[in-house]
């Protein structure tokens, strides 16, 4: 199943980039892209899984870039 | 300069306000505090304007080193400041991180300044739709409103849905959905599409499509939904971005303990490794390429081209082949009587007026062309005995004599004797009460700008253009030959155009791309599996729009070309923009390490860089030149 979330306050490029890889590398997740520009998040993943891999998605961001905030 | 948003106008004032306590500090220091002040009094001082400036940067550093987060920025810059601080540079501490938040500041600006403009470029989000119920007109929400339903646009107001135009004329503002700047004319009958804008007239609209499936709807799905596909250049340079700033870090940490080892002076190895740190930081190299391809993809869309990804905008620039699916892309897709040649004994009239009520019943490309080509009104009770024969054409009874209308293989059957015509299309053979009484020659016209279109490829370094056809040899040959077409196959099944996709895929040159430019829904396989897909957007099949990667919203072969200046336009922004900031960089690096570098020239090498980078890739976004 594929979704997209609206980001809220992503404000470095890099941070973006780092979340993405971070995204990817987790267990279930098929594919993910995170969009600085538009400022969207792109996740491709389990279907069964897949409310408790977005907990894990947004544990990760919030280590990364902590201000900002997926609109689930 | 447009509005700043809360949050940068709060850094602005802290930057102005830094600035000011980092001169008033200086100046004391230098006229007033006495040198037998302790140092501890001054670098207290310094503080002051460091704490204004930099207390987000420290806490952000804190909190993310507490996250594991080392290679961060901020801690970065933090590091870097508080090394001059401890080396006693206050100034030059203080300095480089106000000039760090300028950088930030401008940033954020510039990238908060091109989304906005790229999202004004799609502000065709109708907000309301006038439904007339019972001749009372009720604002309603373009979602709500159902097929069939009858809407009124005044002149002003934006087309919510997409329809058929009940009542009234007008000039419509097409340039949201098209980029086409002249209006275009519309009155009763005519489909009407989303998005567009109404000029003159008052229109009453039947619905045709729900707001999900109008035109609107479907392009702004695109837009938003665009670039998840990253572009090989964008990709390199975050990978890049995670190698160079740990490797420039431990760099950095290497020339502050190893030299002084041999040669001594910690002080000055230590403070040359804190330039390293502040070079170090990767955000300018990482915001500049997106930034570039947004703003390419954004001037695009304001030609009416929607490109679904940066990725697909690199790869136009090196696209070496196209193919075409001539009817639509190339011809307009709409069948017209260009000839009528009847027999002796017969006119011209009889002859279309026959056949057309023949085929009155069928609702066949053929058959409504020759309904149009008709200037009287038909009478279906004069017909009677239908009979469609499949692949043949049909027989029927008008007003009692039997007329046979179709192809060829029909005459054969009839065993009349038929004759061939010297033009080219689909020629449909008459006869009637048992004569052969003329052919009608029906045929697709040729686009007007697809000279045009065939010879600017080529202009912009297409070495080869193919077109495919599921027409005959004698249509496909005349049309390849007033276009100019390299080569052409026609009386293509839909599976064949997919293995001819094949073929030219793996014949064309290393390196280079294949585009397919197609309209129809049996195009959707090819559209897929070419290197780009370019579907035409206004009369284009919703499979094959899905399936492409470009689509040309105002179904002009010539936007091709377009298309790919833009893209050669942004790769070299692109290009530009990662040389330029590495080669200053490294510059930078080399002469930090020499001692010839202070800390003011590597933060020029973060933030100036940056900045005109972000100038540059904000270039992008502007295609006047190209319209």
């Amino acid at each position: 199943m594929k979704k997209r979330f609206k980001l809220t306050d992503l404000d470095c490029a890099n941070c973006a980039a780092k979340m993405e890889t971070a995204i990817k590398k987790l267990p279930g997740v098929n594919d993910a892209a995170v969009n600085f520009m538009a400022q969207k998040l792109t996740v491709d993943a389990d279907d069964a899984r897949f409310d408790d891999i977005m907990g894990q998605i947004v544990a990760v961001c919030k280590k990364i870039e902590p201000d900002c905030v997926i609109n689930l | 300069m447009s509005k700043l948003s809360k949050n940068e106008q709060k850094m602005l004032w802290r930057i102005l306000i830094a600035a000011a306590l980092l001169i008033a500090v200086r100046l004391a220091v230098a006229f007033w505090v006495p040198d037998s002040a302790t140092s501890l009094v001054v670098t207290l001082a310094y503080l002051v304007p460091y704490a204004v400036i930099g207390w987000d940067v420290m806490w952000r550093a804190i909190r993310n080193i507490a996250h594991g987060q080392v290679f961060d920025e901020n801690f970065l810059m933090a590091l870097a400041t508080v090394g001059a601080f401890a080396t006693g540079e206050y100034a030059e501490a203080v300095f480089v991180m106000l000039f760090y938040q300028v950088g930030e500041l401008f940033q954020d600006y510039a990238v908060g300044k091109s989304r906005a403009s790229i999202s004004a470029l799609m502000d065709i989000r109708p907000d309301y739709a006038n439904v007339e119920k019972d001749g009372v007109l009720t604002e309603t929400d373009p979602e709500e409103v159902t097929v069939g339903d009858i809407i009124v646009v005044k002149p002003g107001e934006r087309i919510p849905l997409d329809g058929v135009i009940v009542e009234g004329a007008s000039a419509l503002d097409t340039a949201a959905l098209t980029g086409e700047s002249a209006p275009r004319d519309v009155k009763a009958g005519d489909d009407i599409l989303s998005g567009c804008v109404n000029q003159t007239g008052l229109l009453r609209i039947r619905v045709a499509k729900p707001y999900g499936e109008s035109t609107v709807a479907r392009i702004l799905d695109l837009v938003e939904n665009a670039s998840e596909k990253k572009a090989a250049s964008e990709n390199f340079i975050t990978k890049f971005a995670r190698y160079y700033t740990p490797c420039v870090v431990l760099a950095a940490v290497a020339l502050a303990f190893i030299p002084p080892i041999f040669v001594g002076d910690f002080t000055d190895w230590f403070h040359r490794a804190l330039i390293f740190l502040v070079i170090s930081c990767p955000c300018a190299l990482v915001i500049s390429v997106p930034l570039s391809f947004f703003g390419g993809i954004g001037g695009a869309s304001k030609c009416g081209i929607l490109v679904k990804g940066s990725s697909y905008l690199e790869q136009l620039a090196k696209t070496s082949t196209v193919v075409f699916d001539k009817t639509g892309t190339l011809t307009k897709g709409t069948f017209s009587v260009t000839a009528v040649h009847p027999e002796e004994g017969y006119t011209a009239t009889q002859l279309l007026t026959s056949a057309a009520l023949a085929e009155s019943y069928s609702d066949h490309p053929i058959s409504l062309s020759l309904k149009g080509a008709c200037k009287e009104p038909l009478d279906p009770s004069r017909v009677t005995d239908v009979e469609e024969i499949a692949g043949h054409g049909v027989r029927a009874k008008i007003d009692g004599r039997e007329v046979c209308v179709g192809n060829s293989r029909l005459m054969e059957r009839e065993s009349v004797k038929w004759l061939p015509c010297e033009k080219p299309g689909t020629i449909v053979h008459v006869t009637i009460g048992g004569f052969y009484a003329g052919h009608i020659v029906i045929s697709d016209e040729v686009k007007p700008d697809a000279a045009a279109a065939i010879a600017d490829l080529k202009a912009n370094g297409v070495k080869k253009v193919v077109m495919l056809t599921g027409d005959t040899k004698e249509v496909a040959a005349s049309v390849a030959q007033t276009l100019g077409v390299d080569e052409f196959h026609a009386e293509l099944l839909p599976a064949d155009k997919v293995d001819l996709a094949e073929k030219l895929l793996a014949g064309k040159p290393d390196g280079t791309n294949l585009a397919f430019v197609g309209d129809g829904i049996n195009d959707a396989p090819v559209l897929t599996r070419a290197d780009i897909g370019i579907a035409m957007g206004a009369m284009g099949a919703d499979a094959a729009i899905e399936a492409a990667d470009i689509v040309l919203m105002d179904d002009q072969p010539s936007k091709i070309a377009t298309a790919m200046r833009i893209s050669r336009k942004t790769l070299r922004i692109v290009y530009q923009n990662i040389v330029f900031a590495l080669g200053v960089k490294a510059v930078v690096l080399v002469l930090g390490a020499l001692g010839m570098a202070n800390m003011w020239l590597a933060v020029f090498a973060d933030v100036g860089v940056a900045f005109i980078a972000i100038l540059n890739a904000t270039r992008a976004l502007r295609v006047k030149e190209f319209r």
